[in-house]
């Protein structure tokens, strides 16, 4: 018996950017055209695969809607499982979706001011897809120091010294992180004999005192990795800085990996702690982590003038708020906090890509990018794009603000207030015969007054830059820059109108990450494939 | 042998974190490569420290036909370490690239891009 080509299918989404990537350096880089197409190619494809997996994952095409991919024939927990559900197969989509809309963004302008930004661009999808599939601890880890490797060229892309400033940091930081990750790692593989992530929720209630303290200790240090990458409190200081000096597509990306540290969190903790000798262990500590990363980026957002790093704190925002909607512990919680996952961060990178736009207003005849282009000391400065440019500029540009504005802050009638009013009324219901608990309020009031804060802050950018400033002449937009936002804000309103089909599929993929059990036995009994052994038998 | 080496880790930890806090790059740099060191070392010896045993099973280790794992060191962290010092080499190489582009365009090694004003 052979493998079913759609079980290969669970590998695509690291091995077709992987090649891609690897295509692209082979290419020259005057063929800026050549380059475009075969990246966005490569989305394409990655676009359909996660449909794909994500019907499959929803059929009855894999017992229990799970779909396990043994590399290399191992059978697990010895070699590496990659493992594909619903939650993942939607991490997939909003991966590849965002992409797209940043890759066309970054067509006319952004990819040409340095070298090598399709690879690299290919290689950062790599690593993402890679850390939403894997169920190894080790591998997750290789998949993570693949996209990090890339998101540092890509920070650095067009560098000018504000961006190597705020690479540098950013760089040193995730090293640091790398290396409790890798801490992290060791101590559970001491305590526990396994690197499989289900394979330890398994092992849990096997484990004596001693171990237990060691894995839980060593899954604390892990945690703080990857709540450096989302920019808990306080560890999530580089965050802002990092993505106001980042060119805007790359910026628009970033806020998808600040994801990745929430999601890898919510997978790993209720696989290992959901039940079990240690039930609960750390759930309040990212509940509590998630308040106060809320009210600092509440503050932030508050206090911030310039639009980077006004996007960043309300990124901030929105991963606060999500820890702390996983650390609350409650089962009915988790799909609403994906549904707010993928609104925030369409918003917030439809936003990103907005401010260079706008900046536009301010600084006629792209004065940013001339800035780039002397500190990189580009010889041939690619000519004023010939392209599509819009009418009606200025309309667009405030009628985008605002649905970003909406989404963001939470107001009706789009998929931020449905996400918010979910959220709450998730809070407020807390199953029969249970009473609402007192962080349940404190929660509540600390989204309502960071959607406040978000309010003002918007609205003050907003007259600022559209009725209060002096001599508006509109700029002029490319077809190509208008496009990738209309999309993301066009994905926020079918996200609002589809809202009832959208909240079901993922309050199916929230409902099995609460029973590790089911995984459990799913992982470790997946067969191997019987032919290529016997036929090696002597 | 637990003493010497855990005193051994922790110095090269506690050297690494005191140099990363430090204002230059060079000295971030040689804290980043201190601290690999010490995690590296951490790695291996997760899978307990031991003395001559060989992390492959041979023919003469069988007992019966059957491998008793006693008499071998824990191969595992072996693989796993040799990752970590060739990811973390990689990416101390790029930060170094970075490290001297940031020299050549802030023309100071100050981590803030800048000399702090005294």
């Amino acid at each position: 018996m052979s493998l079913p080509w759609m079980q290969h299918l669970i590998l695509a989404p690291v091995l077709l950017p992987l090649l891609c990537g690897a295509l692209l350096v082979l290419i020259n880089e005057r063929h800026h055209e050549r380059k475009f197409l075969i990246n966005l190619a490569g989305i394409l494809g990655l676009l359909v695969v996660s449909l794909v997996l994500m019907y499959l994952a929803d059929s009855e095409y894999w017992p229990g809607g799970t779909g396990v991919y043994l590399s290399a024939n191992w059978a697990a927990p010895f070699g590496i499982v990659l493992l594909v559900d619903r939650l993942t197969a939607v991490m997939l989509l909003l991966s590849s979706g965002l992409a797209l809309a940043s890759l066309v963004f970054a067509m006319t302008r952004w990819s040409r001011i340095g070298v090598h930004f399709h690879s690299l661009f290919q290689f950062l999808l790599m690593g993402i897809n890679g850390a939403f599939l894997t169920n190894d601890l080790f591998n997750l880890f290789v998949f993570f120091e693949v996209m990090l490797a890339a998101s540092y060229g890509l920070v650095l892309h067009g560098y000018n010294s504000m961006r190597i400033r705020a690479g540098m940091q950013y760089i040193v930081i995730n090293l640091v992180a790398s290396f409790f990750f890798l801490i992290g790692v060791a101590l559970i593989y001491a305590a526990a004999g396994t690197l499989n992530m289900t394979d330890l929720a398994g092992r849990v209630a096997g484990l004596n005192a001693d171990e237990l303290v060691l894995l839980k200790l060593g899954m604390t240090v892990l945690a703080l990795a990857f709540l450096i990458k989302s920019a808990m409190w306080p560890l999530g200081f580089w965050l802002p800085t990092t993505y106001a000096a980042a060119s805007p597509p790359v910026a628009a990306m970033m806020v998808l990996m600040i994801k990745i540290g929430v999601y890898v969190v919510l997978r790993l903790w209720l696989l290992v702690f959901s039940d079990g000798a240690a039930a609960g262990f750390g759930f309040d500590a990212l509940l509590w982590g998630g308040l106060v990363t809320l009210a600092f980026g509440t503050i932030g957002l508050l206090a911030s003038q310039e639009p980077g790093r006004m996007a960043g704190y309300a990124a901030v925002i929105s991963s606060g708020t999500l820890l702390a909607a996983v650390g609350y512990g409650q089962p009915s919680l988790i799909g609403v906090a994906l549904f707010y996952l993928i609104g925030s961060t369409l918003a917030v990178s439809a936003f990103l890509l907005l401010i260079e736009l706008i900046e536009r207003i301010r600084t006629p005849s792209a004065a940013m990018l001339a800035l780039t282009m002397e500190a990189f000391a580009v010889e041939d400065a690619p000519e004023e794009p010939v392209g599509v440019a819009i009418p009606g500029a200025l309309a667009f540009l405030g009628l985008a603000f605002a649905g970003c504005a909406l989404v963001i802050t939470g107001l009706p009638p789009l998929s931020g207030f449905i996400a918010k009013f979910g959220l709450f009324h998730a809070l407020l219901n807390p199953g029969s015969g249970e009473a609402i608990g007192s962080m349940a309020w404190v929660l509540l009031t600390l989204v309502v007054l960071s959607g406040l804060a978000g309010i003002i802050s918007l609205m003050r950018f907003g007259v600022r830059t559209f009725w209060a400033a002096k001599g508006v002449t509109p700029p002029r937009l490319q077809l190509t820059e208008v496009a990738p936002i209309s999309l993301l804000l066009l994905l926020c309103v079918l996200l609002t109108v589809q809202a009832g089909p959208a909240m079901d599929y993922l309050e199916r993929s929230a409902a099995p990450l609460h029973q590790p059990e089911a995984y459990v036995e799913r992982v470790l009994s997946e067969p191997v494939v019987s032919r290529i052994i016997e036929r090696d038998r002597p | 042998m637990e003493a010497v080496i855990a005193i051994s880790i922790g110095v090269l930890f506690g050297s690494g974190v005191w140099l990363i806090l430090r204002p230059r790059t060079f000295q971030v740099i040689t804290g980043l490569l201190l601290i690999s060191y010490a995690v590296n070392l951490f790695i291996f010896i997760m899978g307990r420290l031991s003395t001559d045993r060989p992390p492959l099973t041979l023919e003469d280790g069988l007992v019966d036909g059957l491998v008793d794992p006693s008499l071998y060191a824990d191969p595992l962290p072996q693989a796993l370490v040799l990752t970590a010092i060739v990811i973390g080499f990689a990416t101390t190489a790029l930060y170094l690239v970075v490290m001297i582009g940031a020299r050549g365009l802030t023309g100071t090694d100050h981590v803030d891009g800048k000399e702090s004003s005294k």
